[in-house]
């Protein structure tokens, strides 16, 4: 902004009392103000710079094929990923399936058919004060409810119906405001052209959001990547000695008993290796978070890239 | 005149509209079910644990060994844990939140506002157990370097990176306030001669203080919520003390600990993890409660 730009010649005596409180030091202060706004906000740049060189350094010589394909183990240097990485695939697939078509089908119905009353006010609260509880608590739900009560056991399905309590009302949030930037000028025309509300929903509402509900579910999955508390609270196995789901097809037409089997995640491999007192395991721990942050990396990448596209293709705001 | 077919493809069309409508209601109604599961589970367990254990005693009992041969179940401890590492990771976050906030909001060339909201973006989606690994073999050795006395494990470290954890949160909400606040207001104060800083001091951030607010209240609700950190590089022990040098252990870290172990279902071991779990919701959820109300008035003003 020009308003403060460069000091005004100071008519009067630079060195006289009023003119230095009045003019000279609040633009002082302006400058001041500047340069610690600029450093308080890169510091966290760097933080973020130190925190990856710092795993980088760490763990780049242990990141190679065999750590990718092998079990764990208890000598460091022969232990992998492989259970771990494919047990977070499995989870993130499953949690997808359970959590993403409740929460778009209740981001629809809360922004495109609600009327103005206490349930839906009802409702909105819930869903805010829902996507800020910490998630060991729904890990404690998970605990209660999947894997006693419905005898789930500590298996991959419980874990990713307890990791979809997590995503769900994050993607409400995010998918509430994509839809709420569709402008009403397209329901109208829609409506004018005869089409009903569904018809305008599904054919001109949704698909014109789809961009940022998408990003929406990229951030919130990319999140759940990272989950380690509610699978610890659920009890999560780090030992996992074969592949989570390989059972998959091994009856006509799918076996779903292998779902029901304990799991491994690449977080919670990573935390079994922080709490070991040996430098070795450390270094592999270090080798998985970068694994983890490949992953969070790719994508928020293609979250911020779907968003730039899409603002400079929008007809419309 | 309509045939008979038009009316029965306009009723038919009709039932099915209803029919969405009521699919897509059942699914906004899950989030009410998965509060109203959240609170059973909790309540549930947490009487059971209460018929053994008198909540005068939780509440004022200054030990918390449940795991112990002599058992005491005093919350305090942990709760002063938790109190601990929030107020370290707040005074963090608080400065440099805020600072950050106002410097790109009002500040920032467009250049650099490109460059820094994606990269807050990316700090705010770092595993937390990455932050952790982070405290416990970088920040706790470093700053044993200038403080000598202090222990392997401790409240300072993960409560400084928890600090930087928040900063993200913190930013870009208060970001959003400050943005929000309509251009008139501040060229009024440039018309009266103000500077930039006096104009933010004085007129943008009294004008959206309730969503600055509110984005404090959020922070305060994550670093009381954040549980790898803290089980990482805190130390796992209740200790009822402020000291930020010693081990203590927070009500999340609770948790997760007994998780680790294997507790047998129904147990009195079983139910304290409940007990908790409901303390830390109750705190949480006040705080949750405050920060949508906040926002939302801050909403209904501007927009």
């Amino acid at each position: 902004m020009s308003s403060s730009g460069d000091l005004p010649k100071p008519r009067l005596d630079p060195m006289h009392a009023k003119t230095l409180r009045r003019h000279i030091l609040p633009r002082l202060k302006d400058r001041l103000f500047a340069m610690v706004g600029l450093s308080a906000t890169l510091l966290s740049l760097l933080v973020l710079a130190v925190l990856f060189m710092d795993v980088l350094g760490d763990g780049l010589s242990r990141l190679n094929w065999q750590f990718i394909t092998s079990y764990p183990s208890r000598k460091p240097d022969q232990a992998g990923i492989l259970a771990a990485w494919v047990g977070t695939g499995w989870l993130m697939g499953l949690t997808g399936l359970i959590a993403l078509p409740i929460a778009i089908a209740a981001a629809l119905y809360m922004e495109e058919y609600a009327k103005k009353n206490i349930l839906t006010d009802f409702i909105e609260i819930t869903v805010a004060n829902l996507a800020g509880v910490p998630s060991i608590i729904y890990g404690l739900l998970g605990l209660g409810l999947f894997v006693r009560w419905m005898n789930l056991g500590r298996s991959l399905l419980a874990g990713a119906m307890t990791l979809s309590l997590l995503v769900i009302p994050a993607v409400i949030l995010s998918s509430r405001e994509a839809l709420r930037a569709v402008p009403n000028s397209i329901r109208e025309a829609s409506y004018a052209m005869g089409a009903s509300q569904w018809q305008t929903v599904r054919y001109q509402v949704f698909p014109a959001a789809t961009p940022g509900i998408l990003t929406g579910i990229i951030l919130a999955m990319s999140r759940a990547i990272g989950e380690t508390a509610p699978l610890m609270a659920i009890g999560a196995l780090t030992y996992v000695g074969f592949l989570p789901g390989r059972g998959l097809f091994s009856r006509f037409p799918i076996n779903f008993d292998c779902l029901l089997e304990p799991f491994s995640t690449l977080p919670i491999q990573i935390f079994n290796w922080v709490s070991r007192p040996q430098k070795a395991f450390s270094v592999n721990a270090a080798a998985g978070i970068l694994v983890l942050f490949l992953i969070t990396f790719m994508m928020n990448g293609m979250a911020v890239y779907l968003r730039y596209r899409h603002q400079k293709r929008s007809r419309w705001s | 005149m309509l045939n008979r077919a038009a009316h029965r493809k306009r009723f038919l069309q009709r039932v099915y509209e209803g029919l969405i409508e009521r699919a897509l209601f059942g699914c906004a109604l899950f989030s009410v079910l998965i509060t109203g599961g959240v609170l059973s589970v909790l309540l549930f367990e947490t009487l059971g644990f209460f018929k053994e254990v008198s909540l005068i005693a939780f509440l004022t009992d200054t030990q918390w060994t449940p795991l112990f041969f002599e058992k005491h179940f005093g919350i305090l401890p942990l709760l002063s844990g938790t109190f601990l590492v929030t107020a370290i990771a707040l005074s963090v976050a608080l400065p440099i939140g805020l600072v950050s906030a106002i410097y790109i909001s009002e500040y920032a060339s467009d250049p650099i506002r490109i460059f820094v909201k994606p990269t807050l973006e990316i700090l705010a989606a770092v595993p937390t157990i990455v932050y952790g690994y982070f405290a416990l073999t970088v920040v706790t050795p470093q700053l044993q370097r200038f403080i000598p006395s202090l222990s392997g494990f401790n409240a300072l470290s993960p409560g400084i990176v928890m600090g930087i954890m928040i900063v993200p949160i913190i930013a870009s909400l208060s970001e959003d306030a400050l943005h929000a606040v309509p251009i008139g207001l501040r060229e009024g104060g440039y018309a009266l001669g103000a500077t930039r800083l006096q104009v933010v001091l004085r007129v943008v951030l009294p004008a959206a203080i309730s969503g600055v607010v509110a984005s404090f209240i959020l922070g305060v609700s994550r670093a009381v919520g954040e549980t790898m950190i803290v089980t990482i590089a805190a130390g796992l022990q209740p200790r009822l003390t402020l000291n930020p040098l010693v081990p203590i252990e927070t009500a999340t870290a609770y948790i997760a600990q007994v998780s680790m172990g294997d507790t047998p279902h129904g147990t009195l071991a079983y139910r304290t993890i409940f007990a908790v779990g409901t303390s830390l919701f109750l705190l949480t959820f006040v705080l949750n409660i405050m920060g949508f109300l906040l926002r939302k008035r801050f909403r209904n003003l501007y927009e």
